[in-house]
């Protein structure tokens, strides 16, 4: 089967690849790219732990094919920080334990910050529906959503 | 002589006796001693048991002290998650 | 030198530092099962049955080794070639027939074939090439159907020496214990009751699929990368059913997303090795979750009869208990730990209680957090607060008034040690929750919960560096922030900063064998361990300042990260900080490093208690969790953070398997929730806060008093929450999941 060759954007970087069309967008991060950091959990959209945005959208990249990424803007985990410095999600996550065996955690920053971009002020509830579609299965939730609350109250107080 | 305290399903292999008597010194001894008293032990003992000195249950150890007197219960060995 | 002492007062040990893997796990660059590649690696795929019980009568996989991107097909065939183990017995022989079907399939998702190709697609592809001609058989998935007489049977010869005659050949286990005269117990209570309850099986969850990276030469050396709780049990599987020595697999532990029990054993580890041995090149295996739900875990589900007694004052006069739990094709399911966990929280004088371990056309199951003790105390808690609600007794109050304290007789035989039940019953008594008024449609439940724990092999090495840091290696995969509590324990003994200290989960060939990540064994035995390993190279740090200053070993004491000396006639020195030993070691002896090896016999049993409020909606059946309160003895919490985290883990876990989570089987045999959407886990709308008290009552057994934390906290929920849906519903519930079809069908009888 032929190759397709997809030019878009990863965390502001220009990438290249070949892909079979029937690669999903998180098989070619992953396998073509090494940007492991999004990791698949189901394949089928329930748990969220490959979420990345495109475009600035919220999106499962087990339910989108790599060719469908041509042109467009992808974040990730790998690119949350600004170099050095952690985003202040990624502070608060390790300050309130807010991961356990961590492999949730990419997905769930990526949503957290998705969440508090669109929504500076989220309720409690607001928050724990906007991260339902991010499976986490060691914490509980208790100490995730505290993370976030606490980092849009920080966020809300620096702007 | 340790007074050993069966699980009542092993009444069955040792001709009823849930309580049995034997010479030892360490948990090995005791099991050594267990089946040669009462040879069909030896099966359970297989599949694996613990031992609980004065309420310290011991999972594996076979080295481990008897003192003289000590409450003595042979128990399945435990598996955990 | 005094290094032994049980200590109490702690300068590290209760404090809350960041986790050293917080950083990489936060990035995305933490490297789990699946994020390891290789050059010249291979993609595999595994061919499964889709039927629950069938004679597998031919393997056809030529067109499939036709095709040019596929480098190696391996069937049971490759296994059966064990020059240097031959003749597989007992668990051996079951993990192989478990990760390879031989002659028959025994479940739907047992494992055919598998398939290395040059990629994931195109192993895929060829899975569907390759023709397995089957002869279905009759099949049993229910746990009393496989028990009953005209039952097929699964396994002919598989019952051990424990099941009594007479019963079915799919009884393959039999346990009965307790003392006291259970007959006569009944005859003095004032209210007996008895009832039956059905758990069904679920499982684990982890969120990270079984994956890994496995190269194989024919030289009989290898490499595996895996995610594991335990991978010298890898190791040693994997070595003896591809029939090389132990030693010449390294295996290498990724970090684990998540086991709970899960991950203590193998599935496609072996297979990925055959292959990579058959097309001499590394290949990689990762499951979907669709496999994981088909072919891993789960726990037992289990069929359970209670009869208890009781006096109009609460004093319990005589339990019963019948546990029969289903594991899956091979024995295994945890029925006679059901049984010795379902009573252990209550002082009583006449107890009986029985478990069968039953095997049935579904996947071998594995542990999962407390195996077997959850369903026991949802059966035996729910019965209690019956009898409570009947007798207009308090829950609180009757559970105190039977609680297990130091001297009482277990139910499972031995007498206690120092055990912490009755605090955390206290303690519930005095929260807040507890006095907490109820809104309408509201129900509050309370359970008490215990568990073993277990010390298990154990082996840890400490190596100083020259400037002053140390390095722990361990040989337990992190299952819940254990490097951060190494590190603490570690900082303790050597009176350095936390921040110095690194903790690595070594290989196989690192280090000396350790028993899996479970048991709630971590932070207890490799806890000890560290201990140990620093206070042994606390004693050569001392003997080097004592040669330095001329003086007895036994003159030198070791005081806040300091050689001291022990008094006043040991000599006038400074404190020696250990950075001004480590600099000159080298010429002063040589490295300073310290080990331990052991298997430590005291891990201290566990108990908790748990209080809940739901609130069921008498309309659609749903239950919301409204108010859930984790109280539970640690014995010492080294990370108290870490150990909230567990508490509110298993409680998470525990709401899941009484409202949701099940796994259904058609009347075909097949699994027919296999994906996260229709085996629905909790999400983060479903759940409350659930907070958390950490009661310490020092474990005798552990040089700081750690009690292991991990798997008590599912034992509790389960009934918990049972006893809260069915004092808001108004009627008992006797099945799990509580989902909402079951709450309306109840809801209608009542």
């Amino acid at each position: 089967m032929s190759k397709l060759h997809v030019t878009t954007t990863v965390n502001g970087d220009e990438v290249e690849y070949l892909c079979d069309p029937r690669e999903t967008l998180l098989d070619c991060l992953r396998d073509k790219l090494n940007l492991t950091g999004a990791k698949e959990g189901c394949g089928t959209g329930d748990c969220g732990a490959c979420s990345v945005t495109v475009d600035g959208r919220l999106v499962c990249s087990c339910l989108m094919l790599g060719v469908e990424a041509e042109g467009k803007q992808i974040e990730t985990v790998e690119g949350i920080a600004d170099g050095y410095v952690l985003h202040p999600l990624q502070k608060k996550f390790i300050e309130y334990a807010a991961l356990q065996c961590g492999v949730c955690t990419p997905g769930i920053l990526v949503a957290a910050k998705s969440l508090l971009e669109k929504n500076p002020d989220p309720t409690e509830e607001e928050a724990r529906y906007w991260l339902a579609g991010n499976l986490c299965r060691c914490t509980g939730y208790d100490k995730i959503i505290r993370a976030v609350m606490d980092t849009a109250a920080e966020l809300r107080e620096a702007s | 002589m340790i007074q050993v305290h069966l699980w009542s399903s092993l009444r069955s292999l040792t001709g009823g006796q849930q309580v049995v008597e034997v010479e030892a010194a360490t948990t090995g001894e005791l099991l050594k001693e267990l089946v040669r008293h009462h040879p069909r032990l030896q099966a359970p003992i297989d599949a694996g048991v613990s031992v609980a000195v004065d309420g310290r249950i011991i999972a594996t150890g076979l080295s481990e002290p008897i003192p003289e007197g000590a409450e003595v219960y042979l128990m399945q060995r435990l598996r955990g998650g | 030198m005094a290094l032994d002492h049980r200590k109490s007062i702690f300068n590290f040990v209760g404090t809350r530092p960041d986790r050293p893997d917080g950083l990489d796990k936060v990035t995305g660059r933490a490297r789990f099962g699946a994020d390891a590649y290789a050059p010249g690696m291979l993609h595999g795929a595994i061919l499964r049955s889709p039927h629950a019980h069938a004679r597998i009568v031919r393997i056809d996989t030529s067109k499939a080794e036709a095709l040019k991107d596929v480098k190696a097909i391996v069937t049971r065939a490759d296994f059966a070639v064990l020059p240097f183990k031959p003749g597989l017995e007992g668990e051996f022989w079951n993990v192989l027939e478990n990760v390879m079907a031989g002659e028959k399939a025994l479940y739907d998702g047992h494992a055919i074939a598998a398939v290395a190709a040059t990629s994931a697609l195109a192993a895929r592809d060829a899975l569907k090439l390759i023709e397995v001609e089957y002869e279905v058989l009759p099949h049993v998935t229910d746990v009393d159907n496989a028990m009953a007489a005209d039952a097929p049977v699964i396994r002919e010869g598989a019952a051990d020496y424990s099941v009594p005659e007479g019963m079915h050949p799919n009884v393959v286990r039999y346990h009965e214990s307790g003392h006291g005269d259970v007959e006569a117990g009944f005859a003095e209570a004032d209210l007996v009751i008895e009832d039956s309850f059905v758990t069904e099986a679920t499982h684990q969850g982890y969120i990270e699929p079984h994956a890994c990276l496995a190269s194989l030469g024919m030289d009989g050396k290898g490499e595996l990368w895996c995610t594991t709780q335990g991978h010298w049990y890898a190791q040693k599987y994997c070595a003896t059913l591809l029939g090389i020595e132990t030693a010449q697999l390294r295996v290498t532990a990724s970090e684990i997303g998540g086991g709970f029990g899960g991950k203590t054993t193998v599935f496609i580890e072996p297979v990925a090795l055959a292959l990579s041995r058959k097309a001499n090149r590394p290949v990689k295996l990762v499951m979907n979750r669709s496999e994981v739900f088909r072919s891993t875990g789960p726990t037992s589900s289990a069929s359970m009869d209670i009869k208890i007694g009781m006096k109009k004052d609460g004093t319990i006069t005589a339990a019963q208990g019948i546990f029969r739990l289903q594991g899956g094709a091979f024995p295994g399911a945890p029925g006679d730990l059901t049984a010795m966990c379902a009573f252990a929280p209550y002082d009583l004088t006449n107890v009986r209680q029985v478990g069968y371990d039953v095997i049935a056309n579904r996947p071998k199951q594995a542990a999962y957090r407390a195996p077997g003790a959850p369903m026991g105390a949802f059966a035996v808690e729910s019965v209690l607060d019956e009898l409570c609600n009947q007798l207009g007794l308090d829950p609180v109050d009757v559970r105190l008034k039977n609680a297990a304290a130091e001297g009482s007789k277990a139910s499972y035989g031995p007498t206690y040690e120092r055990i912490g039940l009755v605090e955390t019953l206290e303690a519930a008594k005095a929260h807040p929750h507890y006095s907490a008024p109820l809104k309408p449609g509201q129900g509050r439940g309370i359970s008490c919960g215990f568990w073993f724990n277990h010390g298990g092999e154990t082996s840890v090495s400490l190596a100083l560096s020259e400037d002053g840091s140390a390095q722990v290696m361990v040989g337990t995969p992190d299952i819940g922030g254990s490097r951060a509590s190494m590190a603490l324990m570690a900082a303790e003994v050597l009176g350095i900063p936390y921040e110095n200290i690194r903790v690595t989960v070594a290989d196989t060939a690192s280090l000396g064998y350790n028993d899996v990540s479970h048991g709630s064994r971590v932070t207890y035995a490799s806890g000890l361990a560290t201990i140990k390993a620093a206070n042994h190279a606390v004693e050569k740090l001392c003997e080097r300042a004592a040669a330095k200053w001329g003086i007895p070993v036994d003159a030198v004491k070791w005081e806040d990260g300091c050689a001291v000396p022990s008094g006043p006639n040991a000599g006038d020195f400074d404190p020696l900080p250990l950075a001004d030993i480590t600099a000159d070691m080298g010429a002063t002896g040589g490295p300073i490093s310290g080990h331990f090896e052991a298997t430590p016999e005291g891990a201290g049993v566990s108990f908790g208690t748990h209080i809940v409020d739901a609130e069921v909606d008498s309309e659609t059946g749903k239950t919301s969790i409204v108010r859930y309160t984790v109280i539970q003895d640690a014995g010492k919490a080294i990370h108290p953070t870490y150990v909230e985290g567990q508490y509110q883990g298993g409680a998470a876990q525990g709401i899941g398997w009484a409202l949701n989570e099940e796994y259904i089987y058609g009347e075909d045999g097949r699994l027919q929730n296999s994906i996260f959407l229709d085996y629905r886990i909790p999400v983060a709308s479903d759940l409350p806060m659930i907070d958390t008290v950490i009661v310490e009552v020092p474990n005798p057994g552990h040089p700081f008093g750690v009690r292991g934390v991990g798997e008590t906290g599912i034992v509790p929920p389960l009934a918990a929450i049972a006893n809260a849906v069915s004092n808001a519903a108004g009627v008992r519930m006797k099945q799990l999941p509580m989902s909402p079809p079951r709450i309306l069908a109840a809801l209608k009888e009542k």
